[in-house]
């Protein structure tokens, strides 16, 4: 009974308009930053590392190469200041935790791509939530 | 105190608010409660309104708790408590209270019983610091150390001073906890989300009532 209240506090606040996205896979992250009274969205592209947490407070990290330096960011999935997450590419990985591609340099950060996003293929318009979701079960069988 | 409304505990989770920042939040399943009697002035010598929340049934209550409850046309209550109140206007014996009293109210005061700890040592209820973890300490890392000496200000003699804080039942008391900012108000489903924690398990009772000592700082966050 009270977990279902909260779930439905919740369900106001969490969002569904995020895609299916998964480890490995790589992503434009479109992030709302107000400066001053203006704002502007600042993409953050790069490979997930991994997903942490449940539900509501459910966050994820991404990495990438900022002058052959590497960046990590970790966004909340359901915070309002991210406006959009975009998968444009899908790596193929064995690992929940990719804490291995921080050792790496160069090409060997690389990922293999997933059948469903062979790399230079257009991909679907924005936030392919059902579609991806299919791809990815069948990937994954 | 009022406006005030008693309530449930039924857990935490996380919301944001409109800047986008995460606000802890206690989600408390407040009313609807009937107002069971009030107190005026000139019978009772002060002002307030009491309020019962959550149905019992009729054959597991007391006999003058179901009559008190017929008066109002309502099932006795679990939880009744009074709130003091400078006028009761607005009230009248019966009257339903929900959480639409909340409207535009920015802080509230939560009293709850706390969790139990049972018989806790000192270092757990008043926070000593122990003794040494070594330099000779044997087998009394927790200890409270010394009590009193023989020259205390109590007078003659080697007494403990009066009120000396000592091991002992921890917890399982009334708490306020004051000035929880008022996050949002679910009608819907007659629910108050309150950023913080507030005393007591899930499933506790609570009075929420708006805060006596309300904040002037300007919110940050709205």
């Amino acid at each position: 009974m009270s977990q279902q209240l909260i779930d439905k506090v919740n369900a106001r606040y969490m969002r569904k308009d995020n895609p299916d996205f998964t480890i490995g896979d790589t992503v434009d992250v479109s992030v709302r930053i107000i400066e001053g009274d203006k704002e502007r969205t600042q993409v953050f592209s790069g490979v997930v590392m991994g997903r942490r947490g449940s539900g509501m407070s459910e966050m994820f990290t991404v990495r990438r190469i900022v002058n052959n330096e590497g960046v990590e960011r970790t966004f909340p999935l359901h915070s309002p200041k991210v406006s959009g997450i975009n998968v444009t590419r899908g790596g193929k990985v064995r690992r929940a935790k990719l804490y291995y591609l921080r050792k790496r340099v160069g090409k060997s950060t690389r990922l293999k791509d997933t059948e469903r996003h062979v790399s230079g293929v257009e991909q679907p318009a924005a936030r392919p939530a059902a579609a991806v979701q299919s791809g990815q079960t069948g990937q994954k069988a | 105190m009022l406006p005030a409304i008693l309530g449930k505990k039924v857990g935490m989770t996380q919301v944001y608010d409109q800047a986008g920042k995460v606000q802890p939040v206690t989600v408390v399943q407040a009313g609807p409660c009937t107002v069971l009697e009030i107190r005026q002035a000139d019978k009772a010598g002060y002002c307030a309104v009491q309020m019962g929340f959550d149905d019992v049934r009729p054959q597991r209550a007391r006999k003058p708790q179901v009559g008190q409850a017929l008066k109002a046309k309502s099932r006795p209550k679990h939880f009744i408590r009074e709130f003091r109140a400078d006028s009761t206007d607005g009230f009248e014996i019966g009257s339903q209270v929900t959480v639409d009293a909340f409207d535009g109210i920015e802080f509230v005061d939560v009293v709850g019983t706390t969790k139990g700890k049972g018989f806790a040592g000192v270092m757990k209820r008043h926070h000593f610091a122990g003794l040494p973890a070594s330099h000779g300490t044997e087998r009394k890392h927790r200890s409270p150390g010394s009590q009193s000496a023989h020259a205390t200000n109590r007078g003659w003699g080697g007494d403990i001073k009066k009120g000396k804080r000592m091991s002992g039942h921890m917890g399982n008391t009334r708490c306020t906890s004051r000035n929880h900012r008022l996050v949002g108000i679910d009608k819907e489903n007659g629910l108050l989300l309150i950023k913080g924690s507030v005393p007591g398990p899930s499933g506790g009772y609570v009075m929420v009532h708006k805060s006596k000592t309300a904040r002037v700082k300007t919110p940050a966050g709205k």
